[in-house]
């Protein structure tokens, strides 16, 4: 008897060609996400704005169609992508380097403390120095939410060293109690919040994309991308560690230098993630898992397969977001986890039937 | 060669290895056995560098494996653990593939090595096989897959595998199956240390043997001359008979109720 790994079947895909089959759905997902929305917007229409843009060829479009485009629509894809990267490849390499699938990014602290960050943004300024001006605000609460996030996986990691060593077990514990203790004092919080400060935390929650703009975008770029490319290099030592520790050490992996490496890496473009676009749940939870279903554990196909998909899940969310309910819109998180949980069982039945999990 | 001298580690006061010196000759097949709390594993341990020596030093080719990075180091020495579990499912090739992690080969000579131990340790069947669906047996014949392919190059210097009770879970069919292709690589500039349980398991497979009690190494040398009722029973504080094997003349050693202790002298009769 033989038991295929995955659910394509597939013996022995390998890296590039899940790389090029997840970045042909990503260019479909751009150009779907592009043209949907209140002003329509066809695939000629698009490409007639880009290339006009890029001084190629001259185009026939509207003013309003190529500011849609240009000022909404493309710096949101753009930050959609970057966000939804960013968690699907941190919650590939925690999930590997805890070697538990049940790992999200939360698990190093930084989720949890980004929220109080941005709580405290949100119900303290308002309570103590009186409501800011909104785009005060939105500058104001990326950098406190960051500043949370890395704070807590400071302290998480902090407390999981022992005698020069992190400790794994006590890391995921560590990262628990730092967890648990942000809660507390968001707790502590709501109890003396109002109402309109309790909707804004709990929007900010469920994650935000219409925040997106091409200020934030350039920002968010550059450590995201590096983290993603950090965290890729790492995926050979990976696939050690899934091994054990002592394993991943007898064959050559220095384990502490890559362990430190891989939590900073997952804290920094998660913690950017999360500051500029609130919690987003389950991408960096499922992503991962989906992607070992469909493709290979080999984590040189899931580090790089679960941004691309990362990416892709978040840009069909936000498009299911965007229109559902226009011209307002539903919060990412629910369309994530609403359109992710019911795939993923679906996955799972199919993982169930094979015997792989 | 892979040596210690005078090594020691304890936790609090309490010392669980006391000055143990060895060596490891690459060709040479060593064997620590021992009853039960001896310190066999804690020494193995102690050897990997995954547990801190107080006193004493190891060397691996002349180099102190304390001063060593893991990369250097893996590439001359590969360990055996006595379980390895993985969470995911990664196809037994993936697993020995991660055998090839230290060295700096390109991907079609490292594929050309996967094969050939593949080959070698029988697992061409196996190979896209997921290791969570394999028996234990065969578990344990992939991660010895993994580890040849570790120290299977061209390199001149020696290298050196280390396996922690690899038999432990095995049926008699699968220990020596395993055992005999471990033994099969010594001319491949390579030695061997293992920690067994069996007494003839280890008595059989290898040329020097390693009797410890109470955390030290109370008798060494070649298997010929050290493998004796006496050395057996003051190791094992348990009287044994020995045998000889008619196929090949090599001493068995068989346990016996321990009638001294019940006063009880009766002259065992095997036909």
């Amino acid at each position: 008897m033989n038991v295929s790994i995955n659910i394509l079947q597939a013996k022995r895909l390998t890296r590039s060609t899940a790389v090029i089959m997840l970045s042909l759905l990503l260019l479909i997902l751009f150009v779907v996400s592009l043209s949907i929305g209140s002003v329509e917007l066809g695939a000629k229409d698009i490409g007639n704005i880009l290339f006009d843009k890029l001084g190629i060829v001259n185009g026939d479009y509207s003013l309003t169609q190529s500011v849609v485009l240009m000022d909404i629509r493309l710096p949101r894809l753009v930050f959609t992508v970057l966000i939804g990267a960013s968690l699907g490849v941190s919650g590939a390499a925690l999930q590997g380097l805890f070697r538990n699938p049940l790992v999200e990014p939360g698990i190093i602290g930084v989720s949890s403390g980004a929220a109080l960050g941005a709580f405290v943004v949100i119900l303290g300024f308002t309570s103590f120095i009186g409501d800011l001006p909104e785009s005060y605000k939105v500058w104001l609460l990326p950098p406190f939410a960051f500043l949370g996030g890395m704070t807590a996986t400071f302290l998480t990691l902090r407390l999981g060293n022992y005698q020069g060593k992190v400790r794994t077990t006590i890391l995921i514990l560590a990262g628990v109690a730092i967890t648990a203790l942000a809660n507390a004092m968001i707790g502590l919080g709501i109890f003396y919040a109002d109402d309109q400060q309790l909707r804004t935390f709990t929007f900010w929650t469920l994650g935000d994309l219409s925040v997106a703009t091409w200020n934030k975008t350039y920002i968010i770029f550059i450590p995201i991308v590096v983290s993603i490319l950090g965290l890729n290099q790492q995926s050979k030592a990976l696939n050690a560690i899934a091994l054990g520790e002592a394993e991943a050490f007898h064959s050559g992996v220095n384990v502490e230098r890559v362990k430190r490496f891989i939590v900073f890496l997952s804290a920094l473009c998660v913690g950017i993630a999360v500051s500029f676009a609130g919690i987003v749940a389950f991408i960096g939870l499922v992503i991962p898992h989906i992607v070992r279903m469909v493709f290979s554990s080999d984590h040189r196909i899931v580090i790089p397969a679960s941004a691309l998909g990362g990416a892709a899940l978040l840009i069909f969310a936000d498009v299911i977001a965007r229109t559902v309910v226009s011209p307002s819109e539903l919060p990412i998180g629910i369309v994530t986890a609403g359109i992710g949980t019911p795939f993923f069982i679906y996955l799972l039945m199919i993982a169930k039937r094979k015997n792989l999990v | 060669m892979l040596v210690a001298r005078d090594i020691s580690y304890g936790t609090g006061n309490r010392e669980i290895i006391k000055n143990c010196s060895l060596s490891i000759r690459p060709g040479e097949f060593t064997a620590i056995v021992g009853p039960n709390g001896a310190g066999k594993s804690t020494l193995l341990k102690a050897l990997i560098n995954e547990l801190p020596h107080s006193s004493g030093k190891i060397t691996i080719n002349d180099l102190e494996t304390r001063r060593l990075k893991s990369k250097p180091l893996s590439r001359m020495r590969a360990v055996m653990p006595q379980h390895t579990n993985i969470n995911f499912p990664f196809t037994v090739e993936q697993v020995v593939e991660i055998g090839r992690f230290p060295h700096d080969t390109n991907p079609a000579e490292d594929q050309h090595i996967i094969n050939e131990v593949i080959g070698l340790t029988k697992l061409v069947p196996f190979k896209s096989r997921t290791y969570q669906t394999l028996s234990g047996g065969e578990k344990q014949r992939v991660q010895l897959a993994r580890i040849i392919a570790q120290v299977w190059d061209k390199t001149s210097h020696p290298k050196y595998l280390l396996l922690d009770e690899p038999t432990s879970d095995l049926d008699i069919m699968h220990q020596h199956g395993l055992l005999s292709i471990t033994r099969d690589l010594l001319n491949q500039n390579i030695g061997v240390l293992a920690v067994l349980h069996d007494l003839n398991l280890a008595a059989h497979y290898a040329d020097h043997m390693v009797f410890m009690k109470h955390g030290e190494i109370i008798k060494q040398g070649a298997t010929e001359e050290i493998f004796t009722k006496e050395n057996i029973e003051l190791t094992f504080e348990h009287p044994v008979q020995m045998l000889k094997e008619p196929e090949n003349g090599k001493m068995v050693a068989v346990s016996v109720p321990n009638y001294l202790k019940h006063q009880t002298q009766k002259e065992i009769n095997y036909a």
